[in-house]
């Protein structure tokens, strides 16, 4: 937003909440931008809908002291970022101002600040030669950032072909200074320098093609990984009620997942879940790297008290930094929390605007809304051949639980992978709460991910999930009988059954995300423990009556509890081990 | 909020609703204060000339010539530290006999705090009740509410926790209170700390219901100035949030929005996100911590209110009669602090964490037993043994009338678990059962 060209000028006409009414004699462009010139300060809105001369306008900030008549300065362009090298362990807002550049404890109305750091040093490489051929998205070059190589890129603006007529050496270049010439094909020139911008709302396509994901994104949390796994470039959703550990699950997978960056956009949540971020990440590895995990993180923190309209920008804001990033063909891991407060923010609007609403007075295109954000995460091939992709997860906070709510309906339809959370397991302290039995993965399905896994983990891991995922229904079937009809009137090798598939859950879905061991759990461990668990489930015992079955699998939970908690074949985790054997071998009848 | 210097006096509504009037006027700020005929109100739309105002007070009686001042400003209130101990009404006026206070006028429900200026809540807020202290401790700079139906006493529990807690000052914002909830706070507060720490803004029933839309506002501000200017530790209390809900729903019907589920408006998780998000535990050792009620009807907390509450605050606690020891407790199942994480086992004991988690389990495995009790079916050794031990918990532990130290907590829930149950039925790790499993 540096340089603004006005297009028009306007006034104020009518104002209820932040929307604001604007008549202006010039042009208006739909989505513009404009400026309120309040108070001596430029306060920020976007045009949602022109009718004849009036733009009506959401105002990103409070509109407080705001009066009929107020100049209102329009520009050329949508809602744009602005990208380069430097934007790693950078904490955002909506509109991408760097939060800690600007002054004060409390956010004042106008207060913006710029992205990155014009005046910057970085080392550039160059990766093409002069006369090379390029088009939007291509490598000119490379400067070393934290632990990636960030590419210097051919801005995503720039349509058509063009010829590199001069490229700077390799050296040291401030973010600003012109590293490269393009002409295109009326021979004009064009400077360009380490970094450009892009609109928000508009996906960017400088790709070759979308491929099916196919390749396992390890997120270091069991119940995920091994059950219901999501790809490189897949996308999922996590709907639960309050209280069911969204944020906690989301906080697990910034810090663990197997990504060479994470975008983590806080959308109408808690800012104390922000700040839990900004103080931790600075100091906690990154499992993947050996770096701090600030160091491949970027926050955009629009928190719940923030102003409504930017929320709705927060998102694409954060989904155009990932389209940066895969660009550069890394794996980027995009968290959304919550897409619900998206939409309500979507809702407040269309309400101010008195447009007839949808199902939950939501308005009638939040499904096209949501389906087309999703759409804009995946696996891509890049111009030069080499891929890239966003994994895209993001929470959905259903009103009262319900997950027949309009967000959590049409989310559904969109992601990949469901992680439903279950206010039951919450409730009584199963975590993560997600239920085996209501979640999914379709990538499951996916040729490329059976292809994948009988590549790189084991011939017989598609039928080892499916073996457990349907032991659970079994045990939790066999639950619900005893509930109905007592101990006394099941089996005993009901009890067996059900036993085993608590052993599968206490041992392999549940896992203590504030345990320094057991929060991340390899895929190495994982298969590890998983074929330990199943070979025990497949063992036959024979009890004589329910209590022995209960204090036999007490014991052998409590054994696995205290091996999930060790360090993986560490000289403790082997004497859990050794006892736990011991133990199986006393009871075992045929095996 | 008294009128000062204004300008222009208009003496002509166009419309009167229920809540809101509409008059031409020009030159007008939005979100202003006005005075109708008298009466406190507030900008709350403009069209072109049409400026629709909200009325606290009411409207009835408003007459069409009524006379408009507007003051040229949003709400504000003059805040000093001779506030302690004195009640005031929705507009900052005494409500409690004594002479107003004369401060620096600060606006109300101003800018939000720069998530990057925030420190990460860390301080332990010590209640005495295990069902909180030990199951869902409280941190500085939270914000929680109880869950609870009208018949039960959370304006008492409030005030218990008000009194227990070490804090330095106490703001007391009361909604739809009726006025003998707000003498019991008042004397409640008058016997424990004298005139030091407690501050009220009260509504009361007998005060027209849109008044207290600007009873959080006042008393967080009043929160702000105390945590920001003078690094103190504020503890605010709001009561009732339901009410404060409806009242919003009434506004936005006068003003013909479309309401959403419940028939609140489309923005109540902002509404009250911007109450709850005042709570923050600032950088140079100022904080401010929320505990809300927000009453529900008939347990229901899938009702919108309960339900955006529920996801903008950092937890809730819920109040629930045993049946087993006929004494109110804090239900350990639906009950969450979401912030306990960053105090227990690092302020408190290293086993805090896993002796919460290993109770509450038992707790649940009773519950079960319990329910097969019902059901006629036969118990087991181990169903007896946990309706022993959920027995004794319920009484030594959860009861909110037991005061004990964090610590003295732990030693009790080791000495319940050892009495009952075996090391292997515990579940928790090695080291802790080693050290703190009491031999009988």
């Amino acid at each position: 937003m540096e340089n603004k060209n006005i297009i028009s000028k306007g006034k104020v006409t009518a104002i209820v909440g932040n929307l604001v009414e604007v008549e202006t004699k010039g042009a208006l462009i739909q989505n513009g931008i404009c400026f309120f010139q309040h108070d001596g300060k430029e306060i920020m809105g976007e045009v949602i809908k022109t009718s004849g001369q009036t733009a009506y306008v959401q105002v990103f900030e409070t509109t407080r002291g705001f009066k009929v008549g107020l100049d209102v300065h329009f520009i050329d362009s949508m809602l744009e970022v602005t990208m380069g090298p430097g934007m790693l362990t950078r904490n955002y807002d909506g509109l991408q101002n760097d939060l800690d550049k600007i002054d004060g404890i409390f956010l004042e109305a106008g207060s913006r600040s710029y992205p990155l750091e014009n005046d910057s040093v970085w080392h550039f490489k160059p990766l093409a030669k002069v006369g090379d051929l390029v088009t939007a998205a291509d490598w000119l070059g490379q400067v070393p950032e934290y632990h990636i190589q960030h590419k210097i890129m051919v801005p995503f603006k720039l349509e058509g072909e063009y010829e590199i007529s001069w490229l700077a050496d390799e050296g040291e270049y401030q973010l600003s200074d012109t590293i490269a010439r393009l002409k295109d094909n009326n021979g004009r020139e064009h400077e360009v320098s380490m970094s450009f911008t892009w609109p928000v709302k508009k996906a960017f396509r400088g790709y070759r093609e979308k491929l099916r994901p196919g390749k396992l994104f390890e997120t270091g949390v069991r119940v995920i990984d091994t059950l219901n796994p999501i790809m490189e470039g897949g996308t999922g959703f996590i709907p639960g009620p309050f209280g069911s550990g969204k944020t906690v699950l989301q906080h697990a997978l910034a810090k663990q997942a197997a990504a060479d960056v994470v975008i983590v956009a806080a959308c109408g949540e808690r800012a104390n879940e922000v700040v839990e971020i900004f103080s931790e990440f600075p100091h906690l590895d990154d499992p993947h790297t050996g770096g701090k995990l600030a160091e491949r993180t970027i926050i955009i923190a629009n928190t719940s008290n923030m102003p409504v309209a930017a929320r709705e920008a927060s998102v694409y804001t954060a989904m155009t930094l990932a389209e940066y990033f895969r660009s550069q063909g890394l794996r980027t891991l995009l968290l959304a929390d919550s897409t619900s407060r998206w939409a309500q923010a979507l809702r407040e609007m269309s309400n101010r605007m008195e447009e007839l609403p949808g199902p939950d007075a939501f308005p009638m295109d939040l499904s096209a809304i949501i389906a087309n954000y999703y759409s804009r995460a995946g696996y891509t091939l890049l111009p030069n051949g080499r891929s890239g992709s966003i994994t895209f997860i993001g929470t959905v906070s259903p009103a009262g639980g319900n997950l027949l709510e309009p967000v959590t309906e049409a989310t559904k339809k969109v992601a990949r992978c469901f992680f439903a959370l279950s206010q039951n397991r919450a409730d009584s302290k199963r975590y993560p709460a997600i239920d085996p039995n209501d979640s999914y993965s379709k990538y499951v399905e996916y040729d490329e991910f059976i292809a994948f896994a009988k590549r790189e983990i084991s011939a017989d891991w598609i039928e080892n999930i499916e073996f457990v995922k349907y032991f659970l229904i079994q045990g939790n079937e066999i639950r619900e009988q005893i509930n109905i009809l007592g101990d006394d009137g099941v089996p005993v090798n009901y009890h067996e059954t059900f036993w085993k598939s608590e052993l599968i859950d206490f041992a392999i879905l549940q896992q203590d995300a504030f345990d320094a061991v057991d929060c991340n759990s390899p895929l190495k461990r994982q298969k590890y423990m998983l074929e330990k668990v199943i070979g025990l489930v497949r063992k036959e015992f024979s009890f004589s009556d329910f209590d022995e079955v209960r204090d036999f699998f007490k014991r052998i939970i409590n054994l696995f509890k205290q091996m999930n908690y060790a360090e993986f074949k560490s000289q403790q985790f082997k004497d859990y081990e050794a006892q736990l054997e011991e133990y199986i071998n006393q009871n075992v009848t045929v095996s | 909020m008294r009128a000062k210097a204004f300008q222009k006096i208009y003496c002509r509504l166009n419309n009167i609703t229920k809540a809101t009037c509409t008059l031409d006027a020009t030159g007008v700020g939005y979100e202003e204060m006005a005075y109708v005929q008298g009466r406190t109100a507030q900008v709350v739309k403009i069209a072109g000339k049409s400026v629709t105002l909200q009325v606290f007070e009411g409207t009835e009686g408003l007459q069409n010539d009524a006379e408009v001042i507007f003051t040229g400003r949003a709400p504000w209130l003059p805040l000093s530290a001779h506030m302690a101990g004195r009640f005031f009404d929705a507009f900052g006026a005494p409500i409690d006999g004594l002479p107003a206070v004369e401060g620096r006028e600060y606006p109300i429900g101003g800018p939000s705090v720069n998530p990057v200026r925030r420190k990460q809540p860390s301080e332990f807020i010590a209640t005495g009740i295990a069902g909180i202290d030990l199951n869902n401790s409280l941190v500085s700079g939270q914000k929680i509410p109880f869950f609870a139906d009208p018949d039960q006493p959370y304006n008492q529990v409030l005030a218990l926790i008000a009194l227990r807690a070490k804090v330095d000052k106490i703001i007391l914002g009361g909604m739809g209170l009726t006025r003998d909830d707000y003498l019991f706070f008042k004397n409640t507060f008058e016997k424990g700390y004298g005139q030091s720490k407690i501050i009220g803004f009260i509504n009361t029933t007998d005060k027209s219901p849109i008044e207290m839309l600007l009873i959080p506002d006042m008393a967080l501000a009043a929160a702000e100035y105390y945590a920001v200017e003078k690094n103190e530790k504020v503890l605010v209390l709001l009561t009732d949030m339901t009410q404060y809900a409806n009242a919003l729903s009434i506004v936005s019907n006068r003003m013909d929005q479309i309401p959403s589920k419940d028939s609140m408006p489309g923005s109540l998780y902002s509404d009250l996100a911007k109450i709850y998000e005042k709570a923050v535990q600032f950088p140079d050792g100022g904080n401010i911590t929320i505990l809300a009620v927000t009453t529900l009807s008939g347990g229901d907390i899938t009702h919108a209110i309960p339900d955006n509450t529920g996801y903008i605050t950092e937890g809730q606690l819920f109040l629930r009669r045993s049946s087993d020891v006929n004494k109110v407790i804090v239900d350990p199942f639906r009950s969450l602090s979401r912030l306990k994480q960053l105090v227990i086992g690092k302020v408190t004991r290293k086993d805090h964490p896993q002796v919460m988690n290993s109770a509450i389990r038992l707790y649940a495995d009773a519950a079960n037993s319990k329910t097969k009790m019902e059901n006629g079916f036969e118990l087991s050794d181990y169903d007896r043994r946990v309706l022993q031990f959920a027995e004794e918990y319920s009484r030594n532990i959860l009861a909110i009338d037991v005061n004990l130290e964090v610590e003295e907590m732990l030693e009790e829930t080791w000495r319940i678990m050892s009495k009952y149950l075996s090391r292997d039925e515990v579940g928790i790790k090695q080291e802790f059962v080693d050290k703190y499993w009491v031999e009988s």
